[in-house]
């Protein structure tokens, strides 16, 4: 089989993984060698499907011997196998990386033979990578379940990064689908990576020398829908991720359906793409915006309002806590607004030192107003003439993937009008269910 | 004080030359109503005045930006120089007349139109500059390896120390075909040089497989599922797909290869 056939089945394979980030180390040259790295990564080019292609995604072989429902590769599956050799992969990463198609190389594999010769096979690669061909740029490595501890240790530290997907967010939904795998299997690499990374951490301080152990940190990746697991489960996991393995990314896979299984989604299901959207946006409100999960969903309210954004969701059901003002507000409060961002947070903490802010400014410092104006005053002042009632709020509140979401489903003839929230309850993402369900 | 003027100064295009149109505009106590470089159109009708690039009067001024500014609005005034913005000569003379006035925290000004405006330029050229980061493709030949980008603003002082850096032992040629400039890389120095036109040879076979493989690479990658193409132009607009590998039709050479087998 040609280098040609074997890129495209191995790429085919690799595809369903989300990560391709090649953030997180800055890295010099130094002048020998090929390659640096750039903390904030490098997009390279954007496929038709819309998302970043930094890394060459790609596994050494889609043979497994194990058997996870969800996955392609999976050991009853026919479909045409392939394996690189890991001089193959290593002279097609330096070939792509010279021309600049690439930032560097995310390599995962199906499990071949036992799980301590897969890794062997990956850290092989790496060693031609780093020790022959003196490469510095970008690699993330999944790190094999079941591996022993001291490859492990090996791989980390020629990786940036490194991973162990979760891919299914319950243990009830793992022992389902993927019988070979446990949460504990998952979960035990989790823990030596991330105690490995502490450890490296203190001994730099002392010698500064020792070789770093993933430097980027490790990530992981969660199917969305392949399971009953709704966003609160999801959504707390993640958390505790974050918090617990000190996780530098958790990404969502919205489930593609593969085949009929009857566990899992029939083939005409559609991916929910947009419950994926509303998770990251989520994510995002974790890391970068100051709020808890518990803030975002619980109990009552298990998944998120397919029409507003999760922040907006939060913002509506404590209107009590608005507006604030921009002139006085804490960064931490801005942050909380609907329609302002980091960015435009960071400017208007900026520009009022210098002069009162006034609704004119505002909008050249980025805030999208069609959204915060519901939510702030200028020196005590709301803009003027502005009407403000809860339905008008809501209506401006309603993203553009929400509003295609909506008339989809009426489309579909899912319901026949969309006239949301005329009563007076506070609306909260379960009440968007209802309604959309038909049920309000 | 300053007086609003109808002339329109003429310098020669570089940093200096503008240097020079900041000093003559605070020496002759006038604005100009623009300020164009000698090879910019003049479609105005207002009298020229034709500014002598003078390297003591442009220091002068170089200095005194961060003596009585800050550093911060240095930089701020040399990347605005970089960016596609029209006007920006203009700009960066009311920004420097700002400047000399507030001090140093003109730069956090945002909500001055002037101010707001260059970092908004700013921001696009340094958002550009780390797009082609990723964008550039190289064609490798036997001794060097070259590349063409078509950027709205003037990228290639950006790019440079990452190229420079990522590719220390190799010979390369970043070619900016809208401003006819390329950065030139051989072990250990680089230089940007005006460039007129480039001709180049067919890369050979293993180049072709290498743009082949990517290619391959590139379609079998996308989940068709979530086949998405208004994301895509966000993130990639069109512009940039001309000089890129993957958007270009694979050339003869590989194409008559693959029947033969
Ligand atoms: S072990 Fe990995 S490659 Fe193998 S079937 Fe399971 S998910 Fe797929």
């Amino acid at each position: 089989m040609d280098v040609f056939e074997k890129l495209k089945i191995l790429t085919g394979a690799a595809k369903y993984d989300v990560a391709c980030t090649s953030s997180g180390v800055d890295r010099s040259s130094g002048g020998v060698g090929v390659g640096n790295s750039t903390a904030c990564g490098i997009c390279h080019s954007f496929s038709a499907d819309g998302r970043c292609i930094s890394l060459l995604k790609i596994l050494m072989t889609n043979y497994c011997i194990y058997n996870c429902s969800y996955c392609v590769n999976r050991r009853t599956n026919d479909i045409q196998r392939a394996a690189f050799t890991p001089r193959e992969l290593a002279d097609l990463t330096m070939n792509f990386y010279k021309r600049n198609y690439i930032e560097g190389l995310f390599l995962s594999s199906g499990i071949i033979r036992n799980p301590d010769y897969t890794c062997e096979q990956i850290i092989a690669t790496l060693e031609i990578l780093r020790n022959e061909y003196g490469f510095k740029g970008y690699i993330h490595a999944k790190a094999i379940p079941g591996a022993s501890a001291e490859l492990l240790h090996k791989l980390g530290v020629l990786a940036d990064r490194m991973s162990v997907n979760i891919e299914l967010p319950s243990q009830k939904s793992l022992q389902l689908l993927a019988p070979d795998k446990s949460k504990e299997n998952i979960l035990a690499p989790m823990g030596v990576i991330r105690d490995k990374i502490r450890e490296n951490t203190t001994d730099l301080v002392r010698y500064n020398h020792a070789p770093k152990f993933a430097p980027a940190g490790q990530s992981t990746q969660m199917i969305v829908g392949a399971t009953p697991d709704t966003d609160y489960q999801i959504l707390n996991l993640t958390e505790s991720l974050y918090n617990k393995y000190k996780l530098k990314r958790v990404f969502f896979s919205a489930y593609m359906p593969i085949g009929d299984n009857p566990l899992l989604p029939s083939k005409d299901t559609k991916p929910p793409l947009l419950r994926e959207h509303r998770l990251y946006q989520a994510d995002w409100l974790l890391r970068f915006y100051g709020f808890k999960a518990s803030e975002l969903l619980d109990e009552k309210h298990q998944n998120f309002n397919p029409l507003v954004d999760p922040k907006c969701s939060w913002a509506l059901s404590h209107l009590d806590q608005f507006p604030v003002d921009v002139n006085t507000a804490e960064y931490e409060t801005l942050l909380r607004v609907p329609g302002i961002g980091v960015n435009s947070a960071r400017r208007i903490i900026i520009a009022r030192r210098s002069c009162l802010l006034r609704f004119e400014h505002l909008k050249k410092l980025g805030v999208v107003l069609k959204r915060a104006q519901y939510f702030i005053t200028c020196s005590g002042k709301i803009t003027e003439g502005l009407k403000i009632t809860e339905d008008i709020i809501i209506r401006n509140m309603i993203t553009q993937s929400g509003m295609r979401f909506a008339d989809e489903l009426i489309q579909s003839g899912g319901y026949s009008q969309l006239s949301l929230f005329n009563d007076n309850t506070k609306v909260t993402a379960g009440d968007v269910m209802k309604c959309l369900s038909g049920q309000m | 004080m300053l007086e609003r003027s109808n002339v329109v100064y003429v310098y020669d295009g570089t940093y200096y030359g503008l240097m020079c149109c900041v000093f003559e505009s605070f020496y002759s106590h006038e604005i100009p109503c623009a300020i164009v470089a000698d090879s910019a159109q003049q479609l105005s009708m207002l009298p020229p005045k034709f500014i002598e690039t003078d390297t003591d009067k442009a220091h002068r001024v170089m200095r005194s930006i961060p003596n009585k500014i800050s550093a911060k609005a240095e930089e701020l005034v040399k990347l605005c120089f970089l960016s596609q913005l029209d006007d920006k000569e203009l700009l960066i003379l009311d920004f420097l007349k700002k400047g000399y006035k507030y001090g140093a925290r003109v730069v956090y000004m945002l909500a001055d139109d002037t101010v707001n405006k260059i970092s908004k330029a700013v921001k696009n050229l340094t958002n550009e500059a780390h797009h082609f980061k990723g964008f550039v493709r190289f064609k490798v030949y036997d001794d060097m390896m070259f590349s063409q980008i078509e950027p709205k603003n003037y990228v290639l002082p950006l790019i440079k120390h990452h190229f420079c850096d990522r590719f220390p032992n190799e010979s390369f040629v970043i070619y900016d075909k809208t401003h006819c400039q390329a950065l030139v890389y051989k072990p250990y120095s680089s230089a940007i040089i005006q460039v007129d036109k480039v001709d180049l040879d067919e890369p050979d076979e293993t180049e072709m497989k290498y743009q082949q493989l990517w290619r391959d690479y590139y379609n079998a990658i996308a989940i068709e599922q979530r086949y998405n193409p208004r994301c895509r132009m966000t993130h990639l607009p069109k512009r940039f797909w001309g000089d890129m590998t993957e958007f270009q039709s694979p050339s003869k050479l590989i194409s008559k290869q693959k029947a033969e087998s």
